[in-house]
């Protein structure tokens, strides 16, 4: 019979070590592991002198700390025969970061811009082979364009790969562009019109100024993307001018007698910093950005 | 439409058509005709400078008659298909696991997901150092106790593969956990309700009713997978240079070789020819199954 | 007496530091049809998912035929639910649909047979057994909702908002419905929506919540001709209920448009001392043309607004200083600025305290 509050009353008490619990946080701990491992491993190597690499594994922690082998990695690493670290990398690697994200981007905007609301016929056409485009494996291209880079007379140069970047990523970039102009009201473009502004005013005007959260988007893919690049880095670049990956490979992989590991692991951890620092700065914009590339049309 | 004159069709629009022509001189002349003379030139005999003379297949008999680019074959095939399947399943056990409102999933999402911000050299690296026989997991295993302990697969022509697969897989995993865990959010979440109603637990309700429910992510994460894997390139050359031997060659570092080591242009044409077929198999249908015949790409 | 067939005592229901619910009770007898009415946000939806068993509650309890389940998991409390999206599984035939629970279950096969096939005879969708939920009809994909609960000898269904998301037409044929199955299920059904039809129309007794409390557990006659309170009196009815201030003095209403006899009112217990009031006067209760004469109080309105709608005709006229809205026969002959005479009796009207707002 129905006793006044006797038995089970309110929250059903859940003791936080049940069952599931400890299977979802079991694993998903252990899987971060696997995640973590490699950074943490990185960055404890970089920390050590080469005496104690020997002597120890990769998960020991270090017991004098040393910052010695990121200078090293930074200015005096050897990568085949110059021993002067990856800070001309870096260098080299901003130079082709900094235009080609800016190129690329100004290019994929107008184009996204230019779909989304000033259609023409057969538009669609050429955005779609964009798209396919995007599928096509690199190495199918990669001769041919250094024929019409030689026949520019850029290539080798930073204006080479500038124009190397904007093409490949013009295909996801102008759909998210696209996409996002798309979604904007209609209304403000109609009233645009009606008051007498044109294609670039419009753009100008209007467009561009309501566009901040997706040009982060982009900036974020494109810088991550770039910097990250090593193909296009070692295909249309002269050994002056090799991005941080392709110094970092040829300190690692290339280096006579001893391998420094220390300094290795240095080398590889600055080069990683930049997409890096971005990806913990951004957060959720980064995983909308990977959203926005990946689901395709 | 009814018939407007020649020039003012052409004229109509004319800010946007200028402003687009970058777009379409890719299109046209780089991803259309870059490709199209790619081809075109498998068939001749070029060597150190591309050159028009006509072999047919000849460049093609020849690859599929050089050890190398089976090998190659064989270990992408090997890679792609362990690569295809773990990471989807990965990804998805991972997104499942951020899907039950643990505490501090957004910690846990950051640690899945930074891998993917990494260049694929920095990768490679990271874990050849960490599957170094003198100093890596085997050295710590071993210092442990299990004195027999073996884990050094880059030394290994057999496990190589798996070293690079590991490696892969770190990496890539994040983009599929990424895509599960928006779809997972895009399920009515009255379902969830009905299947609790009707007694099915929570892993048979993944299972059974969430699963087949994301037929669609599955399929675009399949498609960004295969094309990642065939493209791969960066990790090899990083990780293991090919080797030990011919171990981990894949198809795109053949191209690379050929085209810009041995003075093989004709070869490397075939090769990326090749790739391309393989692209396109995977490609085309998928756009049948997504676009549904329509002309226009929404 | 006969066992309830849900009791709730004393619920209370936190998110956080928001109390949804609060100190609830409500007693459900068996085979009632209940109707759970109230705006967004007031609670309804949530103390369904209570009482499924979806949601934990912050304290109180919850019995189904005596047994409490206030712990329990939705499946082991007797009860069946349809949602408002259906939720049926897309991937899955309807006999799967209606099967799935019971395989999970680990009942023979033979005997799920026989209960999908019994559950399928009384919604009649044998027919549609081996389709897919994409390929079935609105008014289809509820009645597989409903089999799914039936299919697994529920005592008590649960509906939550299932016509919300249909048009007009649809919710009319769908609505009967529910009500015909009810009358050949005799099952207790907990019903939650924020349409007034459908609780009316439907419910042995409509409980209208406002901000986690039940204002009143009625019939719908007795919340319509008797509202508890002024919220509940303009909740109810459409077009709704003209409300006027006033005094109540001396046995009789003092306002703007005159003085109002009370002879015929019903006082509540205690409540019919002189005070500050609301008088509320449903539109269809105002006397015209040939009922004029029955009435305790006549005035002399201007037609501002007219709107035909067909059966009935709503006049909009101004009536004590404000809007006042009376219904009238579609046939009344009727144009804007006619002057026209109406009237009230005490019996057909409400009185509400001026500050507290509970009927007098």
């Amino acid at each position: 019979m129905q006793n006044d509050m006797i038995g089970p009353r309110g929250p059903k008490p859940r003791s936080i070590f049940r069952l599931s619990n400890l299977v979802v946080y079991g694993t998903i701990t252990i899987l971060a592991l696997y995640y973590l491992a490699p950074l943490y491993v990185m960055v404890v190597t970089s920390l050590k002198s080469m005496s104690e690499v020997r002597l120890g594994n990769v998960f020991a922690l270090p017991v004098n700390l040393t910052f010695d082998p990121w200078f090293k990695a930074w200015s005096s690493a050897c990568t085949g025969l110059k021993c002067e670290g990856l800070m001309g990398g870096f260098l080299n690697s901003v130079i082709i970061t900094v235009p080609s994200v800016i190129v690329s981007i100004a290019i994929a905007s107008v184009n996204g811009y230019a779909l989304a609301n000033w259609p023409y016929r057969g538009a669609n056409i050429f955005f779609t082979i964009l798209i396919f485009g995007a599928f096509v494996p690199y190495q199918l291209m990669l001769y041919p364009i250094v024929i019409i880079l030689r026949e520019l007379g850029v290539f080798g140069d930073l204006a080479g790969l500038v124009i190397v970047h904007s093409i490949f990523g013009m295909p996801i970039l102008t759909l998210i562009f696209r996409n996002y102009f798309s979604s904007l009201p209609a209304e403000l473009f109609k009233a645009a019109r009606i008051d007498g502004a044109g294609f670039w005013g419009i753009f100008f005007k209007v467009m561009l100024p309501m566009s901040l959260p997706i040009l982060v988007v982009a900036i974020i893919l494109q810088v991550t993307g770039i910097w990250n690049d090593f193909l296009f880095g070692i295909v249309y670049t002269r050994p002056e001018s090799y991005p941080m990956t392709v110094q970092l490979n040829n300190i690692v992989n290339s280096t006579y007698g001893e391998k420094e590991y220390n300094v290795n692991m240095a080398a590889t951890i600055i080069t990683g910093l930049v997409p890096l620092t971005i990806y913990f700065i951004s957060g959720k914009l980064f995983v909308r950005g990977i959203a926005a590339g990946a689901v395709k049309g | 439409m009814s018939a407007s004159k020649r020039p003012n069709f052409l004229f109509q629009n004319l800010a946007s058509k200028i402003a687009s022509i970058p777009m379409i001189l890719t299109a046209v002349v780089i991803f259309v005709g870059c490709t199209l003379w790619t081809v075109a030139y498998s068939f001749t005999g070029s060597r150190l400078l591309p050159r028009w003379r006509w072999v047919g297949l000849d460049q093609y008999e020849r690859l599929w008659e050089t050890d190398r680019w089976m090998i190659s074959i064989n270990n992408l095939i090997l890679y792609g298909v362990l690569m295809m399947l773990f990471s989807l399943a990965l990804g998805f056990l991972l997104a499942a696991l951020l899907d039950q409102k643990i505490r501090g999933e957004n910690v846990f999402r950051t640690i899945f997901l930074y891998p993917y911000a990494l260049s694929f050299v920095v990768t490679g690296l990271t874990w050849q150092w960490l599957l170094n026989p003198d100093f890596g997991v085997q050295k710590l295993v071993r210092d442990l106790g299990w004195s027999t302990f073996e884990f050094a697969p880059l030394t290994n022509n057999d496990w190589a593969i798996y070293g690079v697969l590991l490696a892969g897989l770190w990496q890539g995993s994040g983009l599929v956990m990424v895509l599960m865990l928006a779809g997972l959010r895009g399920i009515d979440q009255d379902v969830w309700k009905a299947a609790r109603v009707d007694g099915i637990s929570t892993w048979k309700t993944y299972i059974f009713i969430v699963l087949p429910m994301m037929r669609p992510i599955f399929v675009t994460a399949v498609v960004l997978v295969a094309t990642g894997i065939i493209k791969i390139f960066d990790l090899i050359v990083a990780q293991t240079d090919g080797g030990p031997g011919l171990s981990t060659e894949v198809p795109a570092k053949y191209v690379y070789d050929m085209m810009f080591s041995s003075q093989n242009l004709g070869q490397g044409f075939a090769a990326s020819t090749t790739m391309l077929l393989v692209v396109l198999v995977i490609i085309i249908p998928w756009s049948f199954y997504e676009f549904g015949g329509r002309r226009d790409a929404k | 007496m006969l066992m309830e067939s849900v009791s709730i005592k004393n619920l209370d229901l936190n998110f956080g530091s928001v109390e949804v619910l609060k100190n609830l009770n409500l007693d459900v007898h068996q085979g009632e049809f209940i109707v759970l009415l109230g705006s967004s946000g007031c609670g309804k939806s949530t103390l369904l998912n209570c009482i499924a068993g979806l949601l934990d509650v912050s304290d109180g309890q919850i019995f189904i035929n005596g047994n409490n389940v206030t712990w329990q998991e939705p499946s082991e409390r007797g009860i069946g639910m349809v949602f408002q999206s259906y939720a049926l599984y897309p991937q899955m035939t309807v006999e799967g649909n209606l099967s799935f629970g019971l395989r999970n279950a680990g009942v023979a096969k033979a005997e799920i047979q026989k209960k999908v096939a019994r559950a399928a005879e009384i919604l009649q969708i044998e027919a549609l057994l081996k389709r897919k939920p994409s390929e079935l009809s609105g008014g289809q994909r509820q009645r597989v909702a409903i089999g799914r609960a039936l299919v697994r000898d529920v005592d008590v269904f649960l509906f939550d908002e299932p016509l919300s998301n249909l048009d007009a037409k649809l919710r009319t044929d769908l609505r009967v419905e529910i009500k015909r199955l009810h009358q050949q299920l005799k099952n207790t059904m907990i019903y939650v929506t924020h349409d007034q039809i459908e609780a009316m129309t439907l419910a042995d007794r409509i409980a209208i919540m406002r901000e986690g409390k039940i204002m009143q557990l009625a019939s719908p006659a007795e919340i319509y001709g008797r509202p508890v309170n002024k919220y509940v009196a303009d909740f109810i009815g459409s077009p709704a209920m003209n409300f006027l201030e006033g005094r109540v003095e001396k046995g009789a209403f003092h306002f703007a448009g005159g003085v109002l006899p009370l002879d015929q009112y019903n006082f509540s217990e205690g409540m019919d001392g002189d005070r500050d009031a609301w008088i509320g006067i449903r539109p269809e209760h105002v006397l015209v043309a040939e009922t004029l004469a029955k009435a305790d109080l006549t005035v002399s309105v201007r037609a501002d607004i007219v709107e035909p709608m067909g059966a009935d005709t709503l006049l909009w006229c101004e009536f004590g200083g404000q809007s006042f809205r009376i219904r009238l026969d579609g046939q009344f002959e009727i144009k804007e600025g006619d002057m026209i005479d109406i009237g009230f009796t005490s019996n057909a009207i409400s009185l509400f305290d001026k500050s507290s707002e509970m009927r007098l």
